[in-house]
């Protein structure tokens, strides 16, 4: 591997230790081999080469070369910046077009053409809404193999529409649906995929730049795939913003037929909407979130309220789910939902890390909790520090005297 | 009915932080965990063979301490374990971690099902279950939730999307990710842990399960790490002052300003 440890510098301090994520260096004994030296550090192959050790050495000791690897194709044959449409009940997704909006920056820094690929049954009128919503090119297969949502019948058509087009990026929505066929894509195509991006660019090389959080958003990763094509990354809803839909601009829509020989190896025999989640936390604007300063399930009759008053869906951390006081389909965090609302208001939660990360990345944060030090207040615009059962009616009188 | 299930040892979160004033992560404790969805994988498969009958092994793919999170598997009911663990691993992408993985339950051989967690909480990527069915060229059903049934070679599955779930039936074998619905892992029993603490768990290395060098580690991985760095922080917000009252006003106004109410 390509990271080494020179051992004349290493003063086995052990800073290096403390700074990697992955727990990946040591600090040993080697004065059998070198005497002058006490300690070293060691680097075992839990290490992924993030650099962090290198930056954080205060003795620059430790140095990564990273195998170039050669790409095996001509990458200029690639060229396009591709958008995975999702739809669900004959609509898109939201992401659908927040990508589209994103693919235009990017088409335009890469001086090339955006396509949006648009997969389902009778969508012949849909293709007009992607390039309205900025697509030049849509590559559409019209086949009632996609009524449901068959991972495979999607993985299939998609990886042989990239084989012949030769798009240079790829971006899908980080769903349910489009996490999986995405690793699936980039697993017969070899090829490097980033998911959850929340960042994306163009750098110097023409390389697409994909920045995503990692370890529950303590920190972000800029992640490269340059040495192959396509570079493929998925994109949570509501990261990038849509463009304005243009209803003149033009574009044109190549039919690609459904590639033979596709087995669908399972059956989805039914879909059950969840009324519990009646209100998907994950799309909502607004989110009214409770935690165990509630004191009990009745507690969210008035998160309910003022949720309903602003037009908003509820939220809860795990402390009120595990209680039981509300299902965990309402969970915030990260072993619940990310969510990344316009306005999140978080009522009794003291902000544990593994909340924040699921609601951090919100544009608005309010929150509202009888403890000045919870530490729910470092990620809020606005805090109030007071007995949510006396706040919040006071704020749903103040916003409905507000709309008069 | 076999079942092999991949458990990846991560960090405790929480341990991994940035410093601000060197922009450089520190990780406070050393600390190491099982991923946490992959425990309701573990509890899954055991629960199902105990049920069905058959056997459970687990896979890992880590440094030589990874072991550790194998023994917590064996612990908790898994009859046998591997481990994965080579230098030329190092580096390794979701793409050759789904490779190496693929080739290890291939050594293995005899499987019906193969339980992932949905992500591991160091990257959330939830890339490396569907990438290991694609390299094994079987079917792949993410986010189950609850497992119905299986009978006469098919078993059928509660699969969790945004809005509901779908019911899936689909042949064995099959690779499935679990989410935290499934069911609630159990304790470790103490026979469990005796069983756990004399336990030697095997180590294979990329010669023992016959990789092309080129697909594993970094040269198998096609993505790569730029540089790391803290997020963005948040300009620091206020705290509201004054009777209680104002203080719902001034909110108010303030959400009414940012065109949010
Ligand atoms: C592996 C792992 C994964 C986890 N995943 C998640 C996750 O996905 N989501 C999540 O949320 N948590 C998660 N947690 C749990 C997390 O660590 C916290 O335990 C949890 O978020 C606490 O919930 P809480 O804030 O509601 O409760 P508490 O921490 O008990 O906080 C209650 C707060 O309410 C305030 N309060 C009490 N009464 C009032 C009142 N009348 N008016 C105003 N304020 C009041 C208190 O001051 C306190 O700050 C996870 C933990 C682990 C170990
Ligand atoms: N190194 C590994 N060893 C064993 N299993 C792994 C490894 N990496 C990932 N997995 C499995 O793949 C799942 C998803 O991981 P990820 O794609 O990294 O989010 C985990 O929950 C594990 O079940």
């Amino acid at each position: 591997m390509g990271i080494r440890v020179d051992s004349s510098k290493c003063s086995g301090c052990g800073i290096c230790q403390k700074s990697c994520p992955f727990g990946a260096i040591s600090i040993e004994d080697r004065k059998k081999e070198h005497p002058r030296f006490k300690r070293i550090a060691v680097i075992s192959s839990a290490c992924t080469l993030c650099g962090a050790c290198a930056e954080a050495c205060p003795f620059k000791a430790i140095s990564i070369k990273k195998e170039e690897k050669k790409p095996t194709e001509d990458l200029t044959l690639y060229k396009g910046v591709w958008v995975i449409a999702e739809m669900s009940e004959g609509n898109f997704h939201g992401v659908t077009f927040e990508l589209l909006g994103k693919g235009r920056e990017l088409a335009e820094k890469r001086k090339t053409y955006l396509g949006c690929v648009l997969l389902g049954v009778g969508i012949s009128g849909k293709a007009r809404e992607l390039i309205s919503a900025g697509a030049d090119r849509v590559i559409a297969c019209d086949d009632p193999i996609f009524k449901d949502f068959y991972d495979t019948a999607f993985v299939e058509t998609i990886a042989a529409m990239i084989k012949e087009h030769k798009p240079e990026i790829v971006l899908l929505g980080a769903t349910a649906c489009g996490r999986g066929i995405a690793s699936r894509i980039s697993g017969r195509l070899k090829c490097g995929l980033t998911a959850d991006c929340t960042g994306l660019d163009i750098d110097s090389n023409g390389f697409l730049v994909q920045t995503r959080p990692a370890f529950g958003g303590n920190i972000m990763a800029e992640i490269l795939s340059g040495n192959t094509r396509p570079q493929m990354a998925t994109v949570r809803h509501k990261v990038f913003k849509p463009l304005a839909t243009d209803a003149e601009k033009k574009g044109e829509v190549i039919d690609f037929p459904l590639p033979g020989g596709i087995e669908l190896n399972m059956s989805i025999k039914d879909f059950v909407k969840d009324m519990t989640q009646h209100v998907n936390i994950a799309d909502a604007d607004i989110i009214v979130s409770g935690g165990r300063g509630l004191g009990s399930p009745e507690g969210f009759k008035i998160i309910e309220q003022i949720a309903e008053t602003l037009g908003g869906a509820v939220g809860a951390s795990r402390g009120a789910v595990d209680a039981g006081w509300i299902p965990y389909s309402h969970q915030v965090g990260q072993t619940g939902r990310t969510v990344c609302p316009k306005l999140y208001i978080a009522c009794g939660i003291s902000g544990a890390i593994q909340h924040l990360v699921g609601m951090q990345s919100s544009d608005v944060i309010v929150a509202i909790n009888k403890d000045p030090n919870a530490s729910i207040f470092q990620v809020a615009d606005y805090g109030i520090v007071g007995d949510l059962f006396q706040v919040l009616p006071a704020l749903v009188r103040e916003i409905e005297q507000s709309r008069k | 009915m076999n079942f092999i299930v991949c458990v990846k040892q991560v960090p405790g979160t929480t341990d991994v932080k940035i410093n601000p004033d060197t922009n450089t992560l520190v990780r406070e404790g050393v600390e190491a965990v099982v991923n946490p969805f992959d425990l309701y994988a573990v509890e899954e498969a055991v629960s199902l063979k105990e049920k069905l009958g058959g056997n459970v092994t687990a896979v890992s793919m880590g440094p030589p301490q990874a072991a550790e999170a194998l023994k917590e598997t064996i612990a908790v009911g898994v009859d046998e374990a591997v481990l994965l663990s080579d230098r030329n691993f190092g580096g390794s992408d979701t793409l050759a971690t789904s490779y190496t993985l693929a080739r290890a339950i291939k050594k293995i051989g005899e499987y019906d099902m193969i339980l992932c967690g949905y992500q591991a909480i160091d990257g959330d990527t939830a890339q490396v279950g569907p990438g290991i069915a694609e390299e094994l060229g079987i079917p792949c059903v993410t986010y189950v939730k609850k497992i119905r049934e299986i009978k006469d070679g098919l078993v059928t599955l509660e699969r969790m999307l945004e809005t509901g779930f779908q019911v899936i039936e689909v042949k064995l074998p099959v690779l499935i990710t679990v989410v935290k619905d499934i069911n609630t892992p159990r304790l470790p029993s103490l026979r469990g842990k005796m069983k756990a603490r004399k336990t030697e768990i095997p180590v294979w290395t990329a010669a023992d399960i016959a990789c092309e060098m080129d697909r594993i580690g970094q040269p198998g991985s096609p993505t790569w790490v730029r540089k790391i760095f803290a997020p963005p922080r948040k300009t620091s917000g206020r705290i509201l002052s004054g009777e209680l009252e104002r203080q719902a006003k001034e909110l108010s106004e303030e959400l009414k300003r940012l065109q949010l109410i």
